[in-house]
């Protein structure tokens, strides 16, 4: 799971709405991923970024040269392009758990791939 | 005799299958090219032959870098109901216009190409012969012309009534070839990771291009299985998401779908087809998740949702929820974990998809998707409808007696604003579906039908 997909991602456990995001990171196996850096699709995903949960995430995992926010010419910007493209796209989170930080569900993290589904109970109505 | 601006005027040569989809794939593409379907041709049909009026040739050579409905497009220098219509016809063409493709130290070709007819080599030397009152100072190149023109005679679609004449005769210089070459290169028999629904290469691509798919889109599917329309999204540079409700597809396990073949090898998964096809740089994620559930944040994010979700015949249809309901043989594994799954209605399906696109589409993006239709009951007020998305196509493709699927288009032109808002106005528009919850039901009757009287056949 790439953090992009974390930062899109929210609980949807009954009742608990907008404060389902964002899932709290737990990784066991992370890898890095060497992706083709594409600065276009890096500049497109900026304006969609969640920043303070993007740090939350890059914090947990212990990553470093995180940028804290975007920089104002940001799509002309190669090295906070660069940056941006290994926080989001190279750090793959192979096993961990996403956490709903309201409920406390936890959402599994299995070769690579969240499991989102919730049992009878849980589903939001 | 003013003229608005300039256009000029190209033929297009269409395959003859899926033959209700390419009009709109042509459209949906011109409009991504910034160009318009300008057309005096009444009708398209069944014809292979469509002349279109373009701004430029970039245009011309953009669609052709997507289609694969059409198989090749030439500038049109003329064309006639007869030779002599044809050669008049050519003398009108601007000779300005012909210059640049036919000075001496250029080199050319000329081939004809007869449709619906064979003509002896004799014959097509005779015509190409006939064309000698054309300015050509160029030399002929047989092998690597540098350009290449075409004669095209088209006999009809009959090949059971072939004309002694022609019907038309067009003449063009050739600029680009379609992607029909893309069909057999992403072929499901050649491809490592198959389902048992996974869909024919050629529509694939067809439903990316109905979405206006272009580089650097996120395009989304919802019901993803083995992943075929990520790859096409993801051949033409769009970077995708996919989920499925079905922890064995989406992670690679299980039995296989290929014939002599009991389970699927580590090399099976989503991933490994983008890696397959050089195309992994574009796989974002893909994620075990209820398409009635989904678990993304408030936003939009997709640029094109294109699925095709399950009839709920060969694949069966579920969602989570309580309910008594067995669920029909799923294989588990120690790892996963497949709820309680109840039988997920159809209409609930479409209502919750169109609803879930109007929300997460950006403005301007379009959602694709198959409807499975019972034909004999079928009538365009079946087409699921919402405020937000306009309907930009329906296209049918025959499946049975008494079945086919349609293949929906529809661009979100308006902002979603609320989710409550709409749950009231379309559940009473979606009453009348009752005809896709009993889907299953009516597609098995009809079977049961044709068993009954192919017994009683026997007996007499």
């Amino acid at each position: 799971m790439k953090l992009l997909t974390h930062n899109l991602l929210s609980s949807h456990v009954r009742g608990v709405g907008p404060r389902g995001f964002p899932l709290r990171l737990q990784a066991t196996e992370v890898r890095i991923n060497p992706v083709e850096f594409n600065p276009d699709f890096v500049a497109r995903m900026i304006p969609k970024v969640e920043w303070a949960a993007l740090l939350e995430a890059a914090d947990t995992l212990h990553l470093v040269e995180v940028p804290k926010e975007p920089i104002e010419g940001y799509e002309n910007d190669e090295t906070f392009l660069r940056k941006m493209h290994h926080v989001l796209l190279e750090v793959d989170v192979l096993e961990g758990t996403l956490q709903c930080p309201e409920s406390g569900r936890l959402f599994p993290i299995s070769r690579g791939i969240p499991n989102m589904l919730l049992n009878d109970e849980e589903t939001e109505t | 005799m003013a003229r608005r601006c300039t256009l000029n005027r190209y033929l297009l040569l269409m395959a003859q299958e899926h033959l209700e989809f390419r009009l709109p794939e042509i459209k949906s593409l011109l409009s991504l090219f910034g160009g318009q379907f300008i057309s005096s041709q009444e009708t398209y049909g069944k014809s292979p032959f469509w002349i279109l009026s373009l701004p430029s040739e970039d245009i011309a050579r953009n669609l052709m870098k997507r289609t694969v409905c059409a198989k090749s497009i030439f500038e049109l220098w003329g064309h006639g109901r007869s030779p002599e219509e044809l050669y008049s016809s050519l003398k009108n063409y601007p000779v300005e216009k012909m210059i640049p493709f036919l000075h001496s130290d250029s080199t050319y070709k000329i081939k004809i190409h007869t449709f619906n007819k064979t003509l002896t080599q004799e014959e097509k030397v005779k015509r190409i012969d006939a064309l000698e009152f054309l300015p050509f100072e160029g030399k002929v190149n047989l092998k690597k012309p540098q350009h290449i023109f075409s004669i095209l005679e088209d006999y009809g679609l009959d090949p059971n009534c072939i004309p002694e004449n022609p019907y038309n005769i067009y003449f063009g210089r050739w600029i680009a070839d379609g992607q029909r070459e893309l069909i057999e290169s992403y072929s499901v028999k050649k491809r490592h990771f198959i389902g048992n629904t996974s869909m024919d290469a050629g529509l694939s691509f067809i439903m990316v291009n109905h979405g206006k798919v272009k580089e650097n889109d996120v395009v989304f599917d919802p019901f993803v299985g083995t992943g075929g329309l990520l790859i096409a999204s993801a051949h033409f540079g769009a970077y995708v998401y996919g989920t499925d409700i079905d922890y064995n597809t989406v992670h690679g396990l299980g039995k296989a779908s290929r014939k002599n073949q009991k389970w699927r090898g580590p090399d099976e998964n989503i991933r490994a087809n983008l890696r397959q096809y050089g195309l992994e740089k574009y796989y974002l994620d893909v994620l075990v998740s209820d398409a009635s559930k989904p678990s993304w944040r408030k936003g939009t994010f997709f640029d094109a949702i294109i699925t095709d979700p399950p009839y709920g015949i060969r694949e069966s249809t579920r969602r989570t929820g309580s309910q008594k309901e067995i669920p029909r043989g799923i294989e588990k594994w120690p790892e996963s974990h497949v709820p309680v799954s109840l039988s997920y209605h159809l209409s609930d399906m479409f209502f919750d998809l169109l609803n879930f696109a109007a929300e997460t589409l950006v403005l301007g993006g379009r959602l694709v998707y198959w409807l499975p239709v019972y034909t004999p009951e079928y009538t365009e007020e079946m087409v699921p409808w919402h405020p937000c998305l306009k309907l930009i196509s329906n296209c049918e493709q025959r499946l049975s007696s008494h079945t086919s699927r349609r293949l929906i288009t529809m661009e979100k032109v308006k902002k979603f604003e609320n989710r409550d808002q709409y749950s009231h106005l379309l559940s009473d528009h979606f009453l009348p579906y009752q005809g896709h919850n009993s889907f299953r039901e009516k597609y098995f009757s009809g079977v049961t039908k044709r068993i009954i009287k192919e017994e009683k056949s026997n007996q007499e």
